[in-house]
């Protein structure tokens, strides 16, 4: 077996023993930590995607983990408060069951992505950096400007939503589902690098053109990419919502695109476990150094720095030496 | 019936013009030899046809029309290309450039190894770290995989050691009887000669001299293609 292989059969265990561990130690605050991780962790396998298969530098994904934030925090302001969210003549019943607010979250992210992919993917390198950042910053003001669900101060969720057969309060049945869900997303991502699809991909990143004349229309593979890495980023932030119990237009900031897309640089662009790990390490940071000096931000850029001089491919490299694709 | 048939066909580099009307025919499992010295339009021939360079004239694939069609349609309609200087995906394994671009018929990995057993070897190895002979064969393969109905060569044997070069004209030798329809245009006349039931030779973008092969006199060969 390969190092890489080793890496991708280790990593997604290792934080789940922590999470255990943590639970059989009696510290729930960790186990929330280690959710905390896996969400960051299932954004970025999201934005992974689009950025390491299809080298789609996307500054925007914040939007969509926003939407799939609010996809949960609308659903459930509304079933919280009794009222139905009237959509014309439509009235749909609020709803606090984690299955359809993920179904909500997936399907609302995939669609604007589809928008906003087509118009990004006619432009390539720094433009579509800026007209996604720019989507990105739409949704972001629009957010704090709409009273309805609470403008600038957000939504509180008092309950965390639920899950047949589990307490999801309990962070580590909560840890599970969350768990679970990253799992799955990086089984998907597993499939589709060696997918005819993946491997179109990541042919059209070195040459569109040689692509086109094997008889693919690389734009429509990228527009695909782009739309799987939003609907994974969505989900995710349904269950960032649900972690925090709390829903703000933060969720849409350039900051959080930006650190979405430091967890897949810190880990390893292109590398299947690459975003998991600079998740997880991102997440340690935040705590160890945060607890430090609130200024713990300068020793990430350090440690970003480092990678980005020393370490290309980030950890996952670091850990297991050459990229392959 | 003609598989490919090209009439007229004009092309230009920005305000220079590269094809003056070329006519051009491929039939059903004919080889087509494509002749001309260095700059006279071969490569512009093929670039234009398969619509990677835009292009003026009739243009027609199994019956359909070619025109407008963006490059990846063309390639749909049937038209495998192995580029010059083969170009292949660097970073992909040997196997994965057979798969990335395969559509469904008899050219599937298997058949492509028979003919090129030594990608089987190479099956797991970045196509980067292959010999100049492998990657060439490749390239081949990667066109074949695409299940075309016309295979286009441009320099399919440039830049190889004479073994390794008679190991790919074997090859297409091969290819040509299962009646595969080829479009080749190679450096080396003389293979090329032996393989073509046809040839068209370019003589500053205009095609000037069509027929057999083995009807082409001294004079005419010395004169247009400076053997």
């Amino acid at each position: 077996m390969t190092a890489e292989r080793w890496l991708n059969a280790l990593v997604l265990p290792a934080l789940g023993l922590v999470a255990l561990a943590a639970h059989l130690g009696d510290a729930p605050f960790t186990v929330t930590l280690a959710t905390r991780a896996a969400i960051f962790a299932l954004a970025a396998v999201g934005l992974n995607v689009a950025l390491g298969m299809g080298g789609l530098v996307s500054l925007g994904h914040a939007a969509f983990f926003g939407l799939g934030g609010y996809a949960m925090g609308i659903l459930a302001w509304h079933a919280q408060t009794y009222q139905p969210l009237q959509i014309g003549p439509l009235a749909i019943a609020g709803t606090t069951s984690m299955p359809v607010v993920w179904l909500v979250a997936i399907a609302a992210s995939a669609l604007a992505a589809v928008p906003i992919g087509l118009l990004a993917l006619r432009t390539a390198g720094v433009y579509f950096i800026m007209i996604t950042l720019a989507f990105g910053q739409m949704f972001y003001f629009f957010a704090i400007s709409w009273p309805a669900y609470g403008g600038e101060d957000g939504l509180s969720i008092y309950v965390r939503n639920g899950f047949p057969g589990l307490n999801t309060l309990v962070p580590i049945q909560f840890f599970g589902l969350v768990f679970g869900l990253l799992c799955g997303a990086c089984a998907l991502a597993a499939f589709l690098r060696r997918s005819p699809f993946g491997l179109a991909l990541n042919a059209a990143r070195q040459s569109p053109e040689r692509v086109r004349a094997a008889g693919i229309e690389p734009d429509r593979l990228r527009l695909a990419a782009f739309v799987v890495s939003a609907a994974i980023t969505g989900l995710a932030g349904a269950l960032f919502a649900d972690l925090n119990r709390f829903v703000s237009p933060a969720m849409f900031s350039w900051q959080l695109s930006g650190e979405i897309m430091v967890f897949v640089i810190l880990g390893g662009v292109g590398r299947l476990m690459g975003p998991v790990l600079g998740a997880a390490l991102f997440v340690a940071m935040e705590h160890v150094l945060g607890g430090i000096s609130p200024y713990w931000h300068v020793f990430l850029g350090l440690v970003l720095l480092a990678v980005v001089l020393f370490a290309r491919g980030g950890i996952a490299a670091l850990l297991t030496g050459r990229a392959h694709g | 019936m003609s598989l490919l048939r090209v009439e007229g066909l004009t092309a230009f580099y920005g305000p220079a013009q590269a094809l003056f009307g070329v006519d051009l025919a491929v039939a059903e499992g004919e080889v087509v030899a494509l002749m001309g010295r260095n700059g006279m339009g071969k490569t512009t021939t093929i670039r234009a046809v398969t619509g990677l360079v835009p292009a003026k004239g009739t243009r027609r694939f199994a019956g359909r029309d070619l025109h407008g069609k963006p490059v990846h349609r063309i390639a749909r309609a049937g038209i495998g290309l192995v580029p010059e200087g083969r170009r292949l995906f660097a970073s992909l394994t040997v196997r994965e450039n057979l798969f990335a671009a395969a559509r469904p018929g008899p050219w599937d990995a298997a058949a492509v190894h028979r003919l090129f057993p030594r990608l089987a070897e190479r099956a797991h190895q970045p196509a980067g770290t292959l010999s100049g002979g492998e990657q060439q064969m490749l390239a081949i393969g990667r066109a074949l995989a695409t299940n075309p109905r016309l295979l286009i060569l441009d320099e399919a044997t440039e830049g190889l050691a004479p073994l390794v070069r008679a190991e790919i004209w074997e090859a297409i030798a091969a290819l040509a009887r299962t009646g595969m329809a080829i479009l080749a245009v190679d450096k080396s006349l003389a293979d090329l000669c032996r393989l073509a039931d046809r040839a068209v030779i370019l003589d500053r973008g205009r095609d000037v001299w069509t027929g057999q092969p083995g009807d082409l006199d001294e004079a005419t060969a010395a004169r247009l293609l400076g053997v």
